[in-house]
């Protein structure tokens, strides 16, 4: 970079909590969003989780970002990602094993996880180490939030409950449990979302976060991938000669 | 024995369905499932590749990391041999099927973060006893990706029909998805205790 960039930290953190919330507006990890927000418990360890390890891997992969060649980029990012995820898993079974048991295979799923994938590819492999952190953290707290928000909706709906505690009234819709109340709970609050935000509601899912966008070619459209072919094809040729 | 790998194919596809009832694999669920062929192609090589990773990391973990008690490294072994299987598969198909390639090879790079590929392989090692073995693995994986085609195929369909359909503003796109999404595995719970009661 010729000119050092100015980072506002503070905004690096806020940004990640409402305007690009990873869950509602760039739609990124639906599917811990979907699978562990049945209590608003679950939802907390869950966040909590995939924030150490964001902060984390966004810390590692930030401070190596000059090293690790263009190529293999992704490999690297995924390695340093499940080192932490490993950790984290160890640590929780060790400190708070009912967690473990209740959030099962989405722990190590964290692995997978486009947030965190994302936002290595997005920012922190092109950001200084202490702006990478906030950004994780930042994130990390959208997470969190978002999901600490399903988790409540439907744990309130659908067992009457809430961290727990019994509230008043026989409220127990028990379809909120079930997964298809979490598709349509997740549904209406990326609508409620965008009409709050005026913007309109994200058309696919996490396809501008995806760390794969610029290789995958399912979007693309025909004449593109066929332009695609012909440079490939004059470049064999250029080989050749 | 027959019985009981015909019980676990069904309950892979039909009760236990891995995107509408276990949650994984939603990304490409919601993302490559606007027409029928696209979910053809990527549904098609998810389970080829669920089958294949389920083959290779089954006995590295079983024989390789058991003995050693490295158990605990199962996350990092699983998702490095996935990434590393799929860049060998797309090699090994561009180089000698291409037919195949052109058809399944652009969804291959998406497969390496699909977190159902990597859920499948954790789950039957969860699930391995000695009455669930190497073949029931298999057939686990196999039926897995089978209920990932049904339920990618079928949403297809759903989302082709609402293209036409007037919808409010703030629902349009991915909420009015996730609503079909929800109708969809409602109807998929129509199957609970179905194949218990079959083959019981």
């Amino acid at each position: 970079m010729a000119e050092k960039k100015k980072y506002n930290y503070l905004k690096e953190v806020t940004k990640g909590i409402v305007k690009e919330n990873p869950v509602l507006c760039l739609v990124l990890g639906t599917c811990p969003t979907l699978a562990v927000t049945t209590a608003a418990s679950n939802a907390i360890g869950m966040g909590l989780a995939a924030t150490i390890v964001l902060i984390c891997s966004n810390a590692v992969i930030s401070a190596m970002r000059k090293i690790i060649p263009d190529k293999v980029r992704i490999p690297a990012y995924i390695t340093i990602i499940a080192t932490f995820v490993t950790l984290v898993q160890m640590i929780v079974k060790a400190y708070a094993p009912s967690i473990d048991e209740s959030l099962g295979i989405f722990l190590p799923l964290i692995v997978v996880n486009c947030i965190i994938l994302g936002r290595a590819e997005m920012y922190a492999s092109k950001n200084p180490v202490i702006p990478s952190m906030l950004d994780g953290l930042g994130m990390g707290i959208g997470f969190t939030a978002t999901l600490l928000l399903m988790g409540s909706i439907r744990e309130i709906l659908g067992n009457g409950t809430w961290f727990g505690m019994d509230l008043p009234g026989e409220l127990q819709i028990l379809i909120f449990l079930l997964p298809p109340g979490g598709f349509f709970v997740f549904g209406m609050l990326i609508a409620l979302a965008s009409k709050i935000s005026g913007k309109k509601p994200p058309k696919a899912a996490g396809c501008a976060g995806c760390p794969l966008a610029g290789k995958c070619s399912v979007q693309k459209c025909e004449a593109e991938s066929e332009c695609e072919a012909l440079t490939e094809s004059a470049e064999k040729g250029g080989e050749a000669v | 024995m027959i019985k009981a790998l015909v019980a676990v194919f069904l309950a892979a596809i039909l009760t236990e369905n891995y995107v509408l009832s276990k949650f994984l694999g939603i990304c490409p669920f919601l993302g490559v499932s606007k027409k029928v062929n696209t979910a053809l192609g990527m549904s098609a090589a998810v389970t080829f590749v669920m089958v294949l990773a389920t083959a290779v990391t089954y006995p590295i973990y079983m024989y390789l990391l058991v003995p050693a008690s490295l158990e605990y490294l199962e996350t990092i072994v699983f998702i490095l041999v996935i990434a590393g299987l799929v860049q060998l598969v797309e090699i090994v198909l561009k180089k000698y099927i291409p037919s195949l390639y052109n058809s399944l090879g652009i969804y291959l790079p998406l497969i390496t973060t699909n977190c159902a590929v990597l859920g499948v392989t954790m789950l039957v090692i969860e699930k391995s006893s000695p009455q669930f073995g190497y073949l029931h693995a298999l057939v686990n994986a196999l039926g897995a990706g089978i209920g990932f085609l049904v339920a990618m195929v079928m949403f297809a369909g759903v989302r082709q029909r609402l293209e036409t359909c007037d919808i409010p503003k703030s629902l349009k796109g991915l909420p009015i998805t996730l609503v079909a999404a929800s109708l969809v595995s409602l109807s998929f719970l129509g199957f609970s205790g179905l194949v218990d009661n079959m083959l019981g």
